[in-house]
């Protein structure tokens, strides 16, 4: 299937290339599928990049290389080390600092005719469908499932083609949901796993290079929708599998029931995407899950450490991986490793009369864990507030933080 | 036997595995046989008896809501493939 008339054609009657840009894009030129005509679409045209982390990384670059003249980019982080082993846009340099900054600045250095367009908020119902409005295609490079339903709701309201890609460890998907041609997200995941049960990139981490891999491909479908050349991924979903080096294709399907983007849609406006995916969008989200308010006591590190140094006797759970354990460790505190997975069934080698201290890497999984050995009937637990990397920040700085 | 694919979120309940051989004339057949090799599995897959929504049952690239659903009848030489959403890009 290819799109055609996607870029408004008084909007291509108006480009020029001028002699700096022939030469540049001469490579384009030359190719009858893109030619001056092809290359006149991509400069009239216009992408909206939601993050710019993994995958807005190489989509940034690569698009604005290729000569989008319009890129819209949405993002609010600032530029972390851990970043850095895949979000190529961003230098050391660039530590933290606004991503849209660097991305921005390294966007004008590889091609200065591109308009940079920088949005930097947290994507919400309130101000999604303003923000996608003036763009021809939005691709969607979050890293969470309430951003992931808002952007495709928004794009199936506004009539917009959402190229998709996503990864996970060695894993990655790619397809091209427009509900005007074919399925949309919605129509392949009608709903969200609950909280918990797939684990994100933060926590089951992600190679460096596939965002690479997915980011280009998002690119090249973005270039073909525009250019209306070739068979797009609308209508297929794309697993690849780095470790295999397998590429796998399936079919996706229009659902007939799909509560957005059927006839008889049950949804027409934006809803509340944390409530339906029952956790947060983002760090700033002030969203609060049942879960959460369920009482997990919090202990400082610096308390923690006064209670330590005064001789009370606390066991410390670390529920990381053997391979989280290996960068960094409490074991000199007496710390005992059973990781999240493994909690429920290794219960007995728990004391339950003495405080256990559970600790991860940030706190969030010790949390989980802390509600599950509850349900058991444990008692005196208390979450490492910030995980093992506050600690390092704030108590002892021999101690890396990943 | 039938190879069913296993995404790699679902695998540490597959004892690592990224692929695994079961048996059973039916994709409800196979994937209950899957299950009891690795029964960890059935709380990603199953919310009590019904498949969760979110997850996706291919048979040869087609999804198996579109063919039988799980009385699909599926051959020796058949791939079964667990399609889950995963949500990582940007961070």
């Amino acid at each position: 299937m290819s799109t055609q008339g996607l870029i408004d054609p008084a909007a291509i009657a108006d480009v020029e290339l001028s002699h700096e840009e022939v030469q540049r894009y001469s490579r384009h030129l030359i190719m009858p599928e893109v030619g001056m005509s092809g290359q006149k679409k991509l400069k009239a045209a216009s992408v909206l990049l939601i993050g710019a982390g993994g995958l807005g990384s190489p989509l940034a670059m690569y698009l604005a290389a290729a000569g989008i003249g319009r890129i819209g980019l949405v993002d609010y982080d600032v530029v972390d080390y851990s970043n850095l082993q895949r979000q190529v846009i961003h230098g050391t340099k660039d530590v933290g600092k606004p991503k849209l900054h660097s991305a921005k600045a390294r966007i004008n250095d590889i091609n200065p005719h591109v308009q940079v367009d920088t949005y930097e908020v947290a994507l919400t119902s309130d101000n999604a469908l303003e923000i996608f409005e003036p763009y021809d295609v939005v691709i969607d490079g979050t890293d969470n499932f309430p951003t992931r339903y808002l952007t495709n709701d928004a794009c199936v309201l506004l009539g917009k083609p959402n190229v998709y890609g996503s990864i996970f460890r060695f894993e990655g998907q790619l397809s091209v949901f427009y509900a005007e041609e074919g399925p949309c997200y919605r129509c392949l995941f009608p709903e969200p796993p609950p909280p918990g049960l797939v684990p994100s990139c933060a926590e089951g981490g992600v190679l460096g290079i596939l965002p690479g891999t997915i980011g280009a491909m998002q690119a090249t479908e973005a270039i073909k929708l525009i250019l209306g050349i070739g068979d797009s991924m609308i209508g297929r979903l794309v697993l690849y599998d780095a470790l295999n080096m397998e590429f796998t294709e399936v079919k996706l399907r229009k659902n007939p029931n799909c509560p957005i983007c059927s006839e008889t849609p049950t949804l027409t406006s934006l809803i509340d995407y944390e409530q339906f995916c029952g956790m947060p969008a983002h760090d700033h989200s002030l969203y609060v899950t049942a879960e959460s308010e369920e009482a997990v006591r919090q202990i400082e590190p610096s308390a923690l450490k006064s209670r330590l140094d005064a001789g009370e006797k606390i066991m410390i759970l670390d529920v990381r991986e053997p391979v989280e354990w290996e960068i960094s460790n409490l074991q000199h505190l007496g710390a005992v490793l059973i990781p999240k997975g493994q909690v429920l069934e290794r219960m007995g080698e728990l004391d339950t009369a003495s405080e256990i201290v559970v600790q991860c890497r940030s706190g969030a999984r010790s949390a989980d864990v802390i509600r599950e050995l509850q349900q058991h009937g444990f008692k005196k637990l208390l979450n490492l507030d910030g995980g093992i990397n506050r600690w390092a920040g704030e108590v002892d700085p021999t101690i890396p933080v990943y | 036997m039938t190879t069913i694919r296993i995404p790699t979120p679902l695998r540490p309940y597959a004892g690592g595995e990224s692929t695994v051989a079961v048996s059973g004339g039916t994709v409800g057949a196979a994937v209950d046989d899957l299950t009891q090799k690795h029964p960890d599995l059935r709380q990603h897959l199953f919310d009590g008896d019904k498949l969760r929504s979110f997850v996706n049952i291919y048979l040869n690239q087609e999804d198996v809501r579109y063919l039988n659903g799980a009385d699909t009848e599926v051959a020796e030489n058949d791939t079964l493939m667990i399609i889950p959403s995963i949500a990582g890009g940007l961070n």
